[in-house]
């Protein structure tokens, strides 16, 4: 099994602070993370290797301080971390985010099974694994909270809104993983030993992914930030004081009101 | 000057931060409550490699330096105290020894499982009349044949009665004075070897604190430490070593006091305000944040040095001094600031309050430290 994790290197939102003049993020000072999903399929991926063996390689695009999100995913057992950072990637939006990790993912070769995490905590669109799945043209299955291979096949049980799907696909396939699906192992302190003093985080830019410049970063952005504001803050919400029977009146009209009803 | 973590340290620490934080911090409280060693969490730890940090690669364990070591030690004790001794006694006190003075016979034989976690390390020096006059032991062990014939009493030894590999200070040379001490390995089970009650402490409830007793307690002769009357040196040696993690242990129970403060201190509304919006509390506040950043740096310097080979022993010393005492008036300010909910067992601070209480005690009273430093400072 050659099984390659996609990882996102994203700022902790939990430490983010908001600009109480602006209302916009501050990120200076914040610490960065493996985007929590991204742990979830390295943990399923490093499973999955326990059980059939194999070789687990992660890729993230970003800065050159994405090293350190790569060194985590070593430090966790990874075989293998791959940095695709260039200038001529800066600028991505998904589309061309995908496109990147794609022809990365050519350049290895062979592979099994690709899994990404299923939203990044910042950039929230949770399109990068589907577009990722599209442009190395294999099958897909998304939310996915469970999954057994079998013969070559994958099973995989995914969530809803409303219940669950269980599907089934050929091997090569792409995975998004959801937090249900496990719980991540930390990293051990023989195995971050390692990854500082042994191991290498490979960088890869333009020219090792042999990619075509239209194509990549901003250039092959066909998505333009046209403008970027904070929503309004919610309005507070108002309680109806009276007997139950008049409020329910009071509600339903107003429900009718704004056509809720 | 740099006074930047590694990257590795960095790693190391955010990665035992959020152990700590999901695994460990959640049964501080039950740990403290029922007095139950925490062998689960003990159990983690030594697959994720945390209980063999400084010992080298060769005998199993993680080869990191003693900075990384201090880190685990602090935040893991941000979390639960009992935790934070239980392994700084096993790693500074129980294995170091063994790396710094054991032959490779003995570093092969005892290592790799204690840096696995799978037994614990001990040191036993103190007795029921040596205390800070550590030179006053009375125990005593006689080379009879091929075996080590141990008689008398230990006190106080962390994780004593359920550590499996015990080093202990005895005399084996009783007309030598100082130079007649060695220190012993005497493993669990050994013929003669018992331990009495575990102590019933004010704080730390979760970690084992225990009677030894030896009564014609036979080991093989192999298993004395080095050479034979170089005991005193050895566990003065340990000790330096040990106060760093005492140290930093202290760090990390007033940190955890700071940010129990901070969140109360933001949250309770008196007088028509949060009581943060008091000057009185927020001075309280910045001498704590002010004094831990100094007790800090205090403890990675001295840990610093270790690494790099230079001498320590005054900077060991004032680091666990000036963190304990910290932590004391930490743990003080953050009850204060809660008020009477912080005297009652519904906020950590009082348990904070009474597991950091020991670090001006254990391995060298404040006392003791500043007649160190003095000496060292006045060349006595
Ligand atoms: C016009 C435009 C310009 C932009 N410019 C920049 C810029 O200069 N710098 C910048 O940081 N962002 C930029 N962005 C945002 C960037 O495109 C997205 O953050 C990125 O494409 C990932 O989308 P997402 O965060 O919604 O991830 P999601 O689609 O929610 O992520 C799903 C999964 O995809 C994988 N994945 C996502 N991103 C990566 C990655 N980089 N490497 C490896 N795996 C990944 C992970 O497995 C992740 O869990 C730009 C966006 C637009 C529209
Ligand atoms: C929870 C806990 C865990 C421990 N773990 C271990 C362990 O694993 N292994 C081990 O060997 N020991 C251990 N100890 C023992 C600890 O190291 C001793 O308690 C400590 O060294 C003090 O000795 P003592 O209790 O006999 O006090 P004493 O030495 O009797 O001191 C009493 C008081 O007199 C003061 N004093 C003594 N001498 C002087 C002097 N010359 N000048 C000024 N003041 C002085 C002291 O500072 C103190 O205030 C542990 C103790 C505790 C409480």
């Amino acid at each position: 099994m050659r099984i390659v994790v996609t990882i996102k290197q994203v700022p902790d939102t939990n430490e983010v602070r908001l600009d109480p003049r602006t209302g916009t993020l501050i990120r200076e000072g914040v610490p960065s993370i493996i985007n929590p999903e991204d742990k979830n399929a390295l943990e399923a991926a490093l499973t999955l290797r326990e059980q059939l063996g194999g070789e687990v390689i992660a890729i993230s695009m970003g800065p050159p301080q994405a090293d350190d999100a790569l060194r985590e995913a070593l430090a966790m057992g990874v075989d293998r971390a791959i940095l695709l950072t260039d200038r001529a990637f800066a600028g991505a939006d998904t589309w061309a985010t995908a496109t990147t990790l794609g022809m990365a993912i050519q350049r290895l070769g062979q592979f099994d099974l690709v899994l990404a995490g299923r939203q990044a905590i910042d950039g929230d669109t949770a399109q990068v694994g589907p577009q990722l799945a599209e442009y190395l043209n294999i099958p897909q299955i998304t939310y996915v909270r469970e999954f057994a291979i079998q013969d070559r096949q994958v099973k995989a049980t995914r969530t809803l809104e409303d219940g669950f799907e269980v599907l089934e696909t050929a091997l090569p396939a792409l995975l998004t993983i959801t937090k249900e699906a496990n719980k991540p192992r930390y990293p051990t302190a023989p195995g971050i030993i390692r990854a500082y003093r042994e191991q290498t985080v490979e960088q890869w830019g333009i020219q090792e992914v042999q990619g075509d410049p239209e194509k990549l970063g901003l250039k092959g952005s066909p998505t333009q930030v046209k403008r970027s504001f904070s929503p309004p803050p919610k309005e507070p919400g108002e309680i109806i004081q009276a007997a139950p029977a008049e409020a329910a009146r009071q509600l339903i009209s107003r429900m009718k009101q704004r056509n809720l009803l | 000057m740099e006074f930047a973590l590694s990257e590795e340290q960095e790693l190391f620490q955010k990665s035992v931060r959020e152990f700590a934080e999901k695994e460990v911090r959640p049964l501080a409280q039950e740990t403290d409550a029922t007095g139950q060693f925490p062998w689960s969490v003990i159990r983690r730890m030594g697959e994720m490699g945390l209980m063999g940090l400084p010992i080298p690669e060769a005998y199993g364990g993680a080869g990191a330096d003693y900075l990384s070591y201090a880190l685990a030690v602090e935040e893991l004790s941000r979390a639960c105290g009992s935790t934070g001794i239980t392994l700084a006694a096993h790693t500074s006190l129980g294995c170091m020894p063994l790396v710094y003075f054991g032959t490779e016979e003995q570093k092969r034989r005892y290592l790799p499982a204690l840096a696995r976690g799978e037994k614990l390390a001990a040191f036993g020096l103190t007795e029921p009349g040596a205390g800070s006059d550590a030179s006053a032991i009375q125990t005593t062990a006689t080379l009879k044949g091929d075996e080590w014939v141990i008689n008398g009493q230990k006190v106080f030894i962390t994780s004593g009665s359920i550590a499996d590999v015990i080093t202990i200070a005895a005399r084996t040379d009783p007309s030598a004075g100082n130079k007649g001490i060695s220190n012993i390995i005497v493993e669990k089970g050994a013929p003669g070897f018992r331990a009495g009650r575990d102590e019933d402490k004010m704080g730390l409830r979760g970690s084992v604190t225990s009677q030894l007793f030896f009564e014609d307690c036979r080991v093989p002769k192999e298993n004395l430490l080095g050479r034979p009357g170089e005991g005193l040196r050895q566990f003065l040696i340990t000790l330096d070593g040990g106060r760093i993690s005492i140290g930093a242990m202290a760090v990390g129970l007033a940190q955890a006091a700071l940010e129990s403060a901070t969140r109360y201190a933001s949250q309770r509304v008196q007088f028509g305000q949060p009581i943060a919006r008091f000057q009185a509390i927020q001075w309280m506040i910045a001498d704590m944040a002010t004094e831990i950043e100094a007790a800090r740096l205090l403890v990675y310097r001295a840990a610093w040095l270790k690494d790099r080979g230079v001498r320590y022993t005054r900077e060991a010393a004032m680091a666990k001094l000036f963190a304990s005492e910290t932590a004391e008036r930490a743990a003080f300010k953050a009850l204060q600031i809660h008020g009477g909910y912080g005297y009652t067992r519904d906020y950590d601070v009082e348990r904070i309050y009474r597991d950091q209480r020991l670090c001006t005690i254990g391995e060298g009273t404040s006392e003791i430290l500043r007649w160190v430093i003095a000496r060292q400072v006045l060349q006595l």
